[in-house]
């Protein structure tokens, strides 16, 4: 135990828990916008997947890994309009239009991936940016200030949603679609605009959360998520709605992997209850779902498609 | 308006609706083989070629008619456990742990008693498969109806769980100590005892024992959903918690209730998973994909194709049990590879929710309160999926 408790190696594990931590936080802020005004989109997964691929097709092909972000962005955006098409315009179940989201995107990254890839060939990954000054404070810079740069612009959306949802007519018009949506539209907010808009972030997030976990990765295969998607939008649920609240259990999910992963290498974990250990950032969820997170109110339409006279 | 104008959109609306009720699952299916078709052409692939492998592959002569049944069996079972779920308006997507959990259940169980025979085992690992899935969904059924916890994300996180138990149980306590390998030893059960195979039906076919279970299961889960005063409840439940409350039911042990039974039919159908298979071993990759070949996911679409009826279901599964069994062949004719099945599985399950809404839509619309009753009445009998709407399901 006492050889976890060495500087290098609490600094490498957090360092590690927040790159982890970085593609559950943008897809769950981005299903969080969603969720806020009264849309669940559980074909995250899905999307993930199908951004992940073109992320890592386009940086195969041409090298240029701000590219293959933006590619996997635009993925995500085009995966936004059908999404946002099938849960607001056509108001279908949201719940289950999501699997079949995320089955379409199971299916289609790998038939992509082994019709135009084949044999898997690693990537570039992206280089750490070190913040000047902060990187040299001790233990802290270590650990906050020598991440890649999705890294940073995960943890700083944290403040920019926040700021959005809480401090703009955006925002209001945001909450008020998922609170209230006929009140919302009496007062002459346009509820279907408001929710497309949101699902459109959300999913461009997705798509974000995708190369993020691609390029942590370096490498594609099929079934990259490995859930991850799902995870994201329990961990909105864990965060109560609130950026703060999804950013806390988000690394808190990534802190859970990286010590358990660090704990194996080191040996403070048996080998053979390894794969144990690895349910706690699961089961951790599950009790955090049963006692904190139940307090807390959800969007009062959320799940539920507005119709007009309804 | 003119009284014959009146008469003939009252017409038209009647025949939309009585087309959308019929073949809105028909059409979702086509129209995701229509797109499968431009994928294949986009992919340099011809996709009459490619559907042909399929069906031949899928259909063609009674072997692959077996390994269609094969494929099918713990299809249904999971879908039947869907349906009994969606029912009580509980949506159960834990299918793939439950899986696991019920193969390792019923693994452990032949591994324990490898004297006894067949007649005795097989019973008894099928029910042990079936009590592990139980378990399994009994956990997010209770958290749900007693604490209110969303059961999608218990069911997800209770997956992440069982495929770690699966792991660890596979590489440790259960694995089979007896392979001589150099490179550690490969995670697997022991070869299972004989006596618990389930038995061939028809020679040179895959087709088991599991199969003609799983349709016998899937007999009587429609007979307790529709004609027994249990499946009205569970009924009851999902259409209104507050009425079935009101009548004095026991709503929340109706609900758990619901969600085990659900687990137990995906557990069931895990043991067919494992002594079904060719191998008659229990392995992991490590994935719960690696053992499930997602069926927990597939049984979802099947479900929905089936109507969330039992007994559609037994049809639904066939056809989809024929996709990936054909989507093998399609991958060998057209180079094009078997995953597309899965993306189209995905492209039915929306085209079946977005049609619902028009469904619903063309449902409310139809003239005058005669017409609005009989539509009502139409509803309980109509094939196509009557899914829960979304007023109703307000904590999802």
């Amino acid at each position: 135990m006492s050889q976890f408790f060495t500087y290098a190696i609490l600094t490498a594990t957090v360092a590690s828990a927040l790159g982890l931590a970085a593609p559950f936080l943008l897809a769950a802020l981005g299903e969080t916008m969603g969720q806020r005004s009264g849309v669940i989109n559980l074909g995250v997964d899905g999307i993930m997947l199908l951004s992940a691929f073109s992320t890592y097709y386009t940086a195969l092909k041409t090298g240029n890994l701000l590219f293959a972000i933006l590619v996997g962005m635009g993925t995500g955006a085009l995966m936004g309009v059908i999404t946002a098409f099938i849960s607001v315009t056509l108001k279908a179940e949201q719940g289950i239009s999501g699997i079949g989201v995320y089955l379409f995107g199971l299916g289609f990254s790998d038939l992509m991936f082994i019709k135009l890839v084949g044999t898997p060939l690693p990537i570039n990954s992206l280089n750490p940016i070190n913040i000047p000054l902060l990187d040299r404070i001790p233990a802290v810079g270590g650990m906050l200030f020598k991440q890649t740069i999705l890294v940073y612009v995960a943890f700083l959306l944290v403040p920019v949603v926040t700021f959005v949802l809480n401090r703009t007519t955006f925002g209001m018009k945001i909450r008020a679609a998922g609170e209230n949506p006929a009140a919302a539209d009496s007062v002459g907010v346009n509820v279907a605009r408001i929710r497309w808009s949101t699902v459109l972030i959300g999913c461009t997030l997705a798509g974000l959360a995708g190369a993020a976990l691609l390029l942590y990765d370096g490498i594609f295969q099929e079934n990259l998520t490995q859930s991850e998607g799902f995870i994201a939008v329990a961990l909105v649920y864990f965060g109560a709605w609130r950026p703060t609240g999804v950013m806390g259990g988000s690394v808190l999910y990534g802190l859970a992997i990286a010590v358990v992963l660090e704990w194996k290498s080191l040996g403070i974990i048996p080998l053979s209850a390894s794969d144990l250990a690895a349910t706690a950032p699961a089961v951790i969820t599950i009790l955090a779902l049963l006692t904190v997170a139940r307090r807390f109110r959800q969007p009062a339409a959320l799940g539920k498609p507005y119709e007009r006279g309804g | 308006m003119s009284r014959v104008s009146a008469a003939a959109a009252d017409a038209w609306k009647d025949r939309r609706r009585f087309l959308l009720s019929w073949f809105a699952l028909p059409f979702s299916l086509i129209a995701a083989l229509l797109l499968g078709a431009v994928m294949m052409l986009a992919l340099g692939a011809n996709p009459i070629t490619g559907y042909n492998a399929l069906i031949v592959g899928a259909f063609d002569g009674s072997y692959a008619l077996g390994s269609t049944a094969v494929k099918a069996a713990p299809l249904l079972l999971v879908a039947v456990g869907i349906c009994v779920a969606f029912r009580a308006n509980v949506f159960n997507i834990g299918g793939e742990g439950q899986l696991a959990m019920g193969g390792l259940a019923s693994s452990a169980t032949a591994l324990a008693l490898p004297s006894l025979p067949s007649i005795e085992l097989i019973p008894l690992v099928l029910l042990a498969g079936a009590a592990g899935g139980a378990v399994w969904g009994a956990i997010p059924g209770a958290f749900k109806a007693y604490f209110n916890v969303n059961e999608i994300l218990s069911t997800i996180m209770l997956n992440l769980v069982a495929v770690q138990i699966m792991n660890w149980l596979l590489a440790g306590p259960m694995v089979d100590n007896t392979q001589n390998s150099t490179y550690g030893l490969i995670p697997e059960t022991r070869l299972l005892p004989r006596t618990s195979w389930l038995p061939i039906l028809i020679p040179n076919t895959q087709l088991h024992l599991g199969v003609l279970i799983a349709v016998i299961v899937a007999v009587g889960v429609w007979v307790l959903l529709y004609r027994t005063s249990f499946g009205f409840r569970i009924q009851a439940v999902g259409l209104s918690r507050d009425a079935s409350k009101y009548a004095g039911m026991p709503v929340k042990r109706t609900m758990t209730l619901a969600m085990t039974i659900s687990g137990a039919m995906c557990g069931l159908a895990g043991a067919l998973l494992v002594f079904g298979s060719i191998s008659h071993r229990m392995v992991t990759d490590g994935s719960l994909t690696g053992f499930t070949g997602s069926d927990g996911f597939n049984g979802i679409v099947v479900a929905l194709f089936g109507a969330l009826n039992p007994l559609w279901t037994i049809l639904s599964a066939f056809l989809f049990g024929g996709l990936l069994v054909g989507g093998d062949a399609l991958q060998v004719a057209t180079g094009v590879p078997a995953d597309m099945v899965t993306a189209l599985e995905g492209l039915v399950v929306v085209f079946v929710v977005s049609l619902e809404y028009m469904r619903r839509r063309s449902r409310a619309t139809s003239a005058g309160p005669l017409g609005r009753s009989r539509a009502q009445a139409t509803e309980l009998e109509a094939p196509a999926t009557s899914l829960v709407t979304s007023e109703e399901r307000s904590d999802l």
